[in-house]
């Protein structure tokens, strides 16, 4: 607003040195060598590491990933070596310098291709790799990870189908696009203390890592996280660090700073997840699903990072918010030759609900069913059980029925799904249905210190980054509500420190509400029953006779009779100097609860917590003969448990939407033959712009969860998770071809009309 | 090689040591510590960067600091108390807020130059930025209640 926030490379500091990252031109090619001898004697040059002089091979779930390339390239964009220098230039043009030899190797260009019989292969050591949480690769093949979800008999769900329909559905890798591009600075320190300042949406994982891969006691690292401008998951990877610390300490410990061109941030640095898939849908005549028959193939790209986690929630949560007894379901997270993926907003459910319920809409026209009407005689609620054989409760899972009723008055459904405007101009109307879970380790865990200022303000200390999802402002309202107290009483440290902080698992899955929440909710009542003891001696009553609330501690039976919160939380002095108490310091904590792993053969088990549902939809006005089109409403309705702050809330909703759409219309990389990304500037990778976006209609359902706090449902992804099914079912019924394929490009849609045509020559 | 560039920043006289290939951008932010202005693609294609050279909008980062000679810079830190930036925090136009003082650069270069701008002109200048989190709503609720421009627009 007036400059004055600042983000991880608004900083600077004396002696800083600056790092570029050499990347690589091939999608696939051994790498022959690497000939540093003229970069080495480029003015101001500092350092230069390459992969040889690290080989650790990193990552979250598999270790399969070089910190810079080993051996050979496995996508464009790759990071190959990191030249030190005293400034950015000296440092890009000694990049120019390095002379390194590839032979090329045929790339796996596609899901498809990753999956033939006999493929080429982009790890050949997959089975060798350490597993650092239990994955299934198979040998001799890209298939890193396999999910398997196995419910009731297919066969007797097949039996029992009067109407059935097949589809193929595809959208390829994207990216998340921040505006910020990543940013770190490291710094080695003589004692061995180690200082990463980081744009990060995980800095306690990045600590981990770096403790590590590096053997460095973890009490010597420290991670500091300011503002963080836009993440969606991408900054939840953790890969610029390690380079970034291999390059300042390959520079005698100096602070290094190193930031992605944007170039780098879209195709060498992780992004969005590509899908292949088909989908088998029964019904009986009158409507009711009778089994789902699912393949996910997800392109994870070059190295597993968070892709096969994703491939695993998406088949464990694989239909949607439906009641299916028959689920058979295999979610592949596949290895190509294309840049990598990691969490994306909506973590594979935005992913997973594009083809079903493109599938639900082509049931429902086989059907001769209305969209909505189908969709309502199926949703799925509590007593049924999810694809994972989790039970449903009042509690776990919201009402999409409401939710998709909610959606039918405002998108004005029955005035008709389309409307014609002129010989050429129509309005159509598509609709989309979704849940989403978050997937957590099963012992996820954070923590929430509350202390207090002379002034009888508090401070919140946790490790949630804010990315501007607004969730420290909802802490702090959480909190006052607690206390009933003014929130402007209340400060949230905005900045990441994981040597103060206390942990929190990493700020993604839009679970830091529910969990961080719960921990402040636990900080509050710890600090109140200190405040009640100190509060009782000096009203002279027991603790239980004492209540606080707005700044006071008084007696319950008697609130005139009180002491001001501020002169007790730092111990309470009397008139004559003795003095009682102590500092209050609030400490709360919360643990995920109840969570199981998940059975490798069926997929039985519980993943999450809990399934936040809702309903959107999408109206366009289509040019019939032209096929472009502009959006003209959307709408979201969210069962948010409790809504804790809704200015926030829409913004929050809008925006997810407003990323949704901008995926559904026009995102997705192209790749040429050789598996070189074409659009890796913001000049050739679209987003949506200023009035571009379409008129938002948001509204929430209240079914309260009832162990997360004052009933609040997680809601910072959802609203992008339905955009691109309900446009893609509202453009299919505008051309009157089905449209399977993100993104929407009135050029698809044309070559489905044409297609259409001469298939019927 | 360096040279030496006189110019008025945000009504300051400033003289800096630059190489001839420096953008107006790594001078503003390495120089002068004006950080305000982003990165967000040194490329003209995001707006981030945005700031008023002889108060029209220019991207910073598609400008050579030695074009600006003798020039009048005015950069977000520039900006005191303007009705944009208040209706920005009214409207709640922005999330993360890293496109933010783009935007407001714009805007605010938008009110001055077109106070009567119609919704065709408020698009053409406003889509020279990228907002990623927000759903430019708020955006377009804070630039039309600075605008004399009261009537809605055609997009929505
Ligand atoms: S940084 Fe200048 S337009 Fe993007
Ligand atoms: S507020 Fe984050 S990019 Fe606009």
């Amino acid at each position: 607003m007036t400059g004055a926030a600042k983000y991880t490379a608004d900083f600077t500091a004396p002696g800083l040195l600056h790092a570029s990252l050499l990347t690589s031109p091939h999608a696939h090619a051994k790498i022959k060598s690497i000939d540093l001898s003229e970069a080495e004697k480029c003015p101001g040059v500092r350092a230069i590491v390459i992969g040889q002089d690290i080989p650790v091979l990193t990552g979250t779930t598999v270790e399969d990933r070089p910190i810079l390339a080993l051996n050979k390239v496995r996508y464009f964009g790759e990071p190959i070596a990191v030249v030190v220098a005293d400034s950015e230039h000296e440092a890009q043009s000694a990049c120019q310098q390095i002379n390194v030899t590839y032979e090329l190797y045929p790339v796996v260009n596609s899901v498809h291709q990753a999956l033939e019989s006999k493929p080429i292969l982009v790890h050949e050591q997959l089975m060798n790799y350490t597993q650092v949480q239990k994955i299934q690769p198979e040998a001799n093949s890209n298939i890193a990870n396999q999910i398997k979800v196995r419910k009731g008999d297919i066969d007797v769900g097949r039996d029992q189908s009067e109407v059935t329909m097949t589809a193929d559905f595809s959208f390829p890798p994207s990216d998340h696009a921040a505006m910020e591009t990543r940013s770190v600075r490291a710094e080695l320190l003589p004692n061995g203390e180690v200082h990463i300042h980081t744009s990060s949406q995980g800095p306690f994982m990045v600590k981990e890592l770096i403790s590590r891969y590096f053997l460095i006691d973890e009490d010597k690292v420290t991670v500091h996280t300011p503002l963080v401008g836009g993440g969606f998951g991408g900054k939840a990877a953790v890969q610029l660090e390690l380079i970034a610390f291999a390059a300042s300490r390959a520079a005698g410990g100096k602070i290094v700073k190193l930031s992605n061109t944007r170039e780098t941030d879209i195709t060498g640095s992780p992004g969005h997840i590509g899908l292949e898939a088909n989908v088998k849908l029964g019904a009986t005549k009158g409507g009711k699903l009778t089994f789902a028959e699912i393949h996910y193939n997800f392109n994870a790209g070059a190295y597993v990072d968070e892709g096969s986690d994703i491939t695993e929630i998406a088949g464990l949560n694989c239909t949607g918010p439906y009641k299916i007894d028959h689920v058979w379901c295999n979610s592949l997270c596949v290895y190509t030759n294309h840049p990598y993926a990691t969490s994306f907003r909506g973590y594979g459910h935005g992913e997973l609900t594009f083809p079903i319920e493109r599938a639900m809409d082509l049931l429902a026209e086989k059907l001769r069913i209305d969209p909505i009407a189908f969709r309502l005689k199926n949703t799925i609620k509590p007593g049924d059980t999810t694809p994972s054989q989790t039970k449903l409760t009042k509690s776990n899972i919201g009402n999409v029925a409401k939710c998709l009723e909610r959606v039918k008055t405002l998108i004005n459904w029955d005035e008709g799904q389309t409307v014609n405007l002129s010989d050429r101009l129509i309005r159509t109307k598509g609709i989309s249905c979704f849940w989403k879970s978050s997937i957590t380790p099963t012992d996820a865990t954070s923590g929430a210190i509350l202390t207090f200022n002379k002034d009888g303000s508090i401070n919140l200390s946790c490790g949630v980054v804010e990315i501007g999802q607004g969730t420290k402002t909802v802490l702090a309202q959480i909190l006052a509500e607690r206390l009933k107290i003014h929130e402007s009483k209340i400060h949230v440290m905005m900045d990441v420190d994981t040597q103060t902080n206390p942990q929190h698992w990493k700020t993604v899955a839009s679970s830091s509400v529910y969990m961080v929440g719960n921990a402040v909710l636990r900080a509050a009542e710890d600090a109140i029953q200190q405040l009640c003891q100190t509060a009782s001696i000096v009203l002279r009553c027991e603790p239980g006779d004492v209540d606080v609330a707005e700044a006071r501690a008084f007696l319950i039976s008697n609130p005139d009779k009180y002491v001001s919160v501020k002169d007790i939380a730092n111990g309470y002095k009397y008139t004559n100097g003795n003095s009682i108490g102590g500092t209050v310091i609030g400490r709360g904590n919360f643990i995920m609860k109840h969570l199981t792993s998940i059975d490798k053969e069926t997929g039985k088990g519980t993943p999450a917590s809990d399934w936040t549902v809702g309903a959107q939809a999408v109206e366009v006005e289509f040019d019939t003969k032209s096929y472009n089109y502009k959006l003209i409403h959307a709408v979201s309705v969210l069962d948010a448990g409790k809504v804790l702050h809704p200015k926030s809330a829409r913004g929050q909703v809008t925006g997810a939407m407003s990323m949704g759409l901008s995926w559904a219309t026009r995102e997705g990389f192209s790749f040429d033959k050789n598996g070189i990304v074409l659009d890796n500037q913001f000049r050739t990778y679209k987003m949506l712009r200023y009035g571009e976006n379409p008129t938002y209609l948001v509204d929430f359902i209240e079914t309260p969860q009832i162990d997360a706090p004052y009933g609040a449902r997680g809601l910072g992804e959802h609203g992008i998770i339905g955009m691109p099914a309900a446009l893609a079912n509202s453009l299919s019924t505008a051309a009157g071809v089905p449209l399977n394929q993100l993104p929407l490009v009135p050029e698809y849609i044309w070559e489905q009309k044409r297609g259409e045509a001469s298939d019927s020559n | 090689m360096k040279k030496t560039i006189d110019f008025t920043v945000n009504n300051e006289q400033k003289s800096v040591q630059i190489r001839s290939a420096d953008t107006l951008l790594i001078t503003l932010r390495e120089q002068l510590g004006l950080t305000g202005a982003k990165p967000g693609c040194e490329n003209g294609d995001c707006g981030a960067c945005t700031v008023l050279v002889d108060d029209q909008p220019m991207k910073s980062c598609l400008m050579l600091t030695a074009e600006t000679a003798n020039r009048s810079i005015t950069t977000i830190e520039g900006l005191h108390d303007t009705p944009i930036q208040k209706a920005f925090l009214e409207h709640w136009g922005f999330q993360c807020g890293y496109c933010t003082s783009g935007f407001i650069m714009n805007c605010h270069a938008l009110a001055n130059i077109h106070p009567d701008a119609n919704a065709y002109e408020i698009e053409n200048w406003l889509q020279s930025n990228i907002c990623r989190c927000t759903g430019y709503e708020e955006i377009k609720e804070a630039i039309m209640s600075v605008l004399k421009t009261k009537e809605a627009g055609t997009s929505g």
